[in-house]
């Protein structure tokens, strides 16, 4: 059985010669390396500016709100995205011995993903948002990603089919759950109601909205920065060591059990808001039930190089490839750890969390594209690494900055998060003001961006490396190579038949997955969203016109990536934001803006807190009213009118979701929300504001912070509505 | 959270589709052997002889 797999010797086998397609590799790889330098300068940008608020410029499109969604999505789409079809199109084929699929399908993929970096590049600094993280983009680019995602699924399932090697090693496997899983996670998270081209509201609201973003957002980590990664070192460590895997038995189970596991972990970025607590212990449980996999996969990584751990320190390939396992292992032990609740009482909502996610995705992401890429590019060229030596030095400086990195924001976090929680015997907090525990941290958003510089001029040298190492390279010339095509007459009776299904269940399996997602979205999501919420509190209202537009505006500035908007159950956060936010305020909130991370305050009971004008005066320079404040000017807002064309077209699109405005309240939308901005303008113009203030945005926005909570606070004290009891 | 309904489903067919994987996966001997496959990655592919394309 064996002399067969390894096809020597088969009688009814035929020899087939063939090639494999490594120019669209070497597509993926130059794109990989291209939008990895932007995303990393994108990153230390924000760092920068999140230490020093002038970095902001004042200009809408270079703000911080606008640019972090573009460093975290060129991070995850544009830079480990061209680097995972890189590697897997260089892998795949060789595991299956077969050219890809289809080369026109290859070029599709290429050029489609390359279209979709672009529109983000260009949508996203726009204020082109859905206001979901790391799913920011609006909806005909998700339609176009859904699309290549399509493309790309074809190809390599038809790859698979073609296959001239039965065995499918586990790293295809990996592959196979990132293909099917993150198409899935995709479209139901993205699931939402047009407005106009460049706008459109989620399909679901409040606590489900949130449930459903992170059940995608946990999962985006798991299936797009994960598995694909983890199906790669499968093949590139053995690979580059030239050793097998140290138990290709674990690496099976690894696989398995990962699988089943992590897609149930999401909710532990939801621990104490009002999501059902059932749904978070379960989340909790799932992900520390993750500490198992994820250690058995880095172990197995790590052991597959025993015995050539002198390699380590001489080839800058293995040793890129050791440490982003070891970096794996710190961050998945990391990860269970922060899900326990009493832990991320603690770390959510300060810096630990990127700090966190960045030992992640540098140390895990980028260490392992880089040792990937020096295994791949001088294969693929067909010369040797230009230079060892640069290669070594921007290994040090890359791990010397991470770990500026990690250090700089637990010390941040944590010292962040004791100020926050700090009271006297009394029982008053200690430093009611928030921006005191900002100021106290500023240092350490400097270190950061070092760090973060440092990890950016690793990334230049690997750059000036591989295109050193590129242009020595030979003019390569396509290898011929033969296999023995799979036949099962040589191993089974009844051959004909097995040969004919042989992939069928694959193809079926994803073809009725597809179905019946679009069957049920289709069906149950507009049924469910109209009626029968959480439990409503008359009380509770849909935002005014006015209100709805300011809410637009808040999401296209990101402020959520900065501010929450949701109060937990504890005494300290009791006393500085008020009482803890309840499943029902947000029942018409699409998408939920509860956010996860606090630079600046929650926001969840702001309305009614301060006078208009002190919204006024501090979009115009926070430091006006807050004296040390890091947060971005917002003096366009004073400049661009508010555009009430689509604000009836609005309003009839959150009715179609089911929130209860009248017909008639549609029809007057702009009446409406015009009153209103007369009102409120009225009495900034008392004040001395200039006139033309009422026709401006700011005016929106003003109303819509002004709303925040209010209806909530002024419910009479009743035991059962009073929110969940304070711990 | 009626959404529930919809992600509970979903997340169940994700979970039969990758256990109908694995019952295929395994019926058809992929787990037989799980020595070789680890060595058998690690050889060259075999060169044609016979001609070579220009790229």
């Amino acid at each position: 059985m064996i002399s067969n797999q390894l096809g020597v010797s088969a009688k009814n086998r035929k020899l087939e010669t063939f090639s494999y397609d490594d120019q669209i590799v070497k597509w993926f790889v130059t794109a990989t390396v291209i939008w990895g330098a932007v995303a990393i300068i994108l990153g230390v940008l924000i760092a920068f500016q999140l230490a020093e608020w002038r970095l902001n410029l004042g200009l809408a499109w270079t703000s911080f709100g606008r640019l972090r969604p573009l460093h975290t999505n060129s991070a995850i789409f544009a830079f480990c995205g061209n680097a995972i079809f890189a590697g897997i199109y260089f892998s795949h084929q060789r595991l299956c011995k077969a050219r890809l699929f289809n080369d026109l399908l290859s070029r599709i993929h290429f050029w489609g993903w390359q279209l979709v970096i672009v529109l983000a590049a260009i949508t996203l600094p726009l204020g082109i948002t859905t206001g979901k993280e790391y799913a920011e983009l609006e909806w005909p680019i998700d339609i176009l990603i859904t699309l290549i995602w399509v493309v790309f699924s074809v190809n390599f399932f038809g790859t698979i089919l073609r296959r001239r090697e039965r065995h499918i090693y586990v790293a295809i496997w990996f592959y196979i759950a990132t293909v099917i899983t993150v198409g899935v996670l995709h479209i139901v998270n993205s699931i939402e109601l047009p407005v106009t081209w460049t706008k459109s509201y989620s399909m679901y609201a409040g606590v489900q909205d949130a449930l459903v973003q992170w059940w995608y957002g946990h999962n985006a980590v798991a299936f797009f920065l994960t598995t694909p990664f983890l199906g790669m070192m499968y093949y590139f460590i053995p690979k580059a060591a030239n050793r097998p895997v140290y138990s290709y038995r674990l690496s099976i189970i690894h696989f398995w059990s990962l699988v089943f596991i992590y897609i149930w972990a999401g909710p532990h970025h939801l621990l104490y808001t009002t999501l059902p607590e059932w749904a978070q212990t379960l989340g909790m449980v799932f992900s520390i039930s993750l500490w198992m996999p994820s250690w058995g996969g880095m172990i197995n990584g790590l052991m597959t190089l025993r015995g050539v751990w002198n390699k380590v320190r001489t080839e800058p390939g293995l040793r890129f490839m050791a440490t982003s396992l070891t970096f794996y292992g710190m961050s998945t032990f990391e990860g269970p750890l922060l899900s326990i609740k009493s832990i991320n009482a603690i770390a959510h909502f300060t810096d630990w969390i990127p700090g966190h996610v960045h030992s992640g995705t540098i140390g895990w992401n980028y260490m392992l594209i880089s040792g990937i890429l020096f295994y791949m590019v001088p294969k693929l060229w067909g010369t040797e690494l230009y230079s060892k030596k640069i290669a070594h030095t921007q290994f040090w400086l890359a791990t010397i900055g991470l770990v500026f990195y990690i250090v700089s924001m637990w010390v941040a976090g944590i010292t962040q998060s004791l100020m926050w929680r700090a009271m006297d015997d009394a029982g008053r907090l200690i430093y009611p003001n928030f921006i005191e525990t900002v100021v106290k941290i500023v240092p350490m958003y400097w270190v950061r961006a070092v760090g973060g510089t440092l990890v950016l001029v690793s990334y230049l040298l690997m750059m000036y490396n591989l295109l050193k190492t590129a242009r020595t390279g030979k003019k390569a010339s396509a290898e011929i190579y033969e296999a023995y095509a799979l036949d099962e007459s040589s191993i089974e009776p009844n051959a004909d038949n097995h040969r004919k299904l042989e992939g069928w269940p694959m193809i079926f399996s994803v073809l009725s997955l597809i179905a019946i997602l679009v069957g049920s979205a289709i069906e149950i999501i507009p049924s469910l969203m109209a009626k029968n919420y959480i439990v409503k509190i008359d009380a509770i209202r849909p935002y005014t016109p006015l209100e709805l537009y300011g809410r637009d505006v808040y999401i296209r500035e990101g402020c959520y990536l900065c501010h929450s908007q949701t109060v937990r159950p504890m005494s300290h956060e009791v006393l500085r934001y008020g009482k803890p936010s309840d499943a029902a305020e947000f029942v018409y909130d699409h998408p939920f803006q509860w956010g996860s991370k606090r630079t600046g305050p929650d926001l969840a009971r702001l309305g009614g807190k301060y006078p208009h004008m002190w919204h006024y005066k501090h979009f115009w320079d926070p430091r006006e009213v807050t004296a040390g404040s890091i947060m971005p000017k917002y003096p366009w807002l004073f400049d661009s009118k508010i555009d009430y064309s689509t604000l009836t077209k609005k309003m009839d699109v959150m009715r179609r979701l089911g929130v209860p405005y009248s017909k008639s309240e549609v029809l007057n939308a702009v009446w409406t929300a015009r009153t209103q901005a007369m009102a409120i303008s009225g009495e900034l113009i008392e004040e001395g504001v200039p006139k033309k203030v009422v026709e401006m945005e700011i005016v929106a926005l003003i109303s819509y912070m002004q709303r925040l909570g209010v209806d909530f606070k002024n419910i009479p004290e009743n035991p059962e509505l009073a929110g969940p009891e304070v711990k | 959270m009626e959404v529930i309904v919809v992600l509970l489903p979903l997340a169940i067919i994700l979970g039969v589709t990758f256990i109908f994987a694995f019952i295929w996966s395994a019926r058809k001997g992929q787990y037989d052997d799980l020595e070789t496959p680890g060595f058998r990655m690690l050889l060259e592919d075999k060169k044609s002889t016979k001609l070579r394309k220009e790229d």
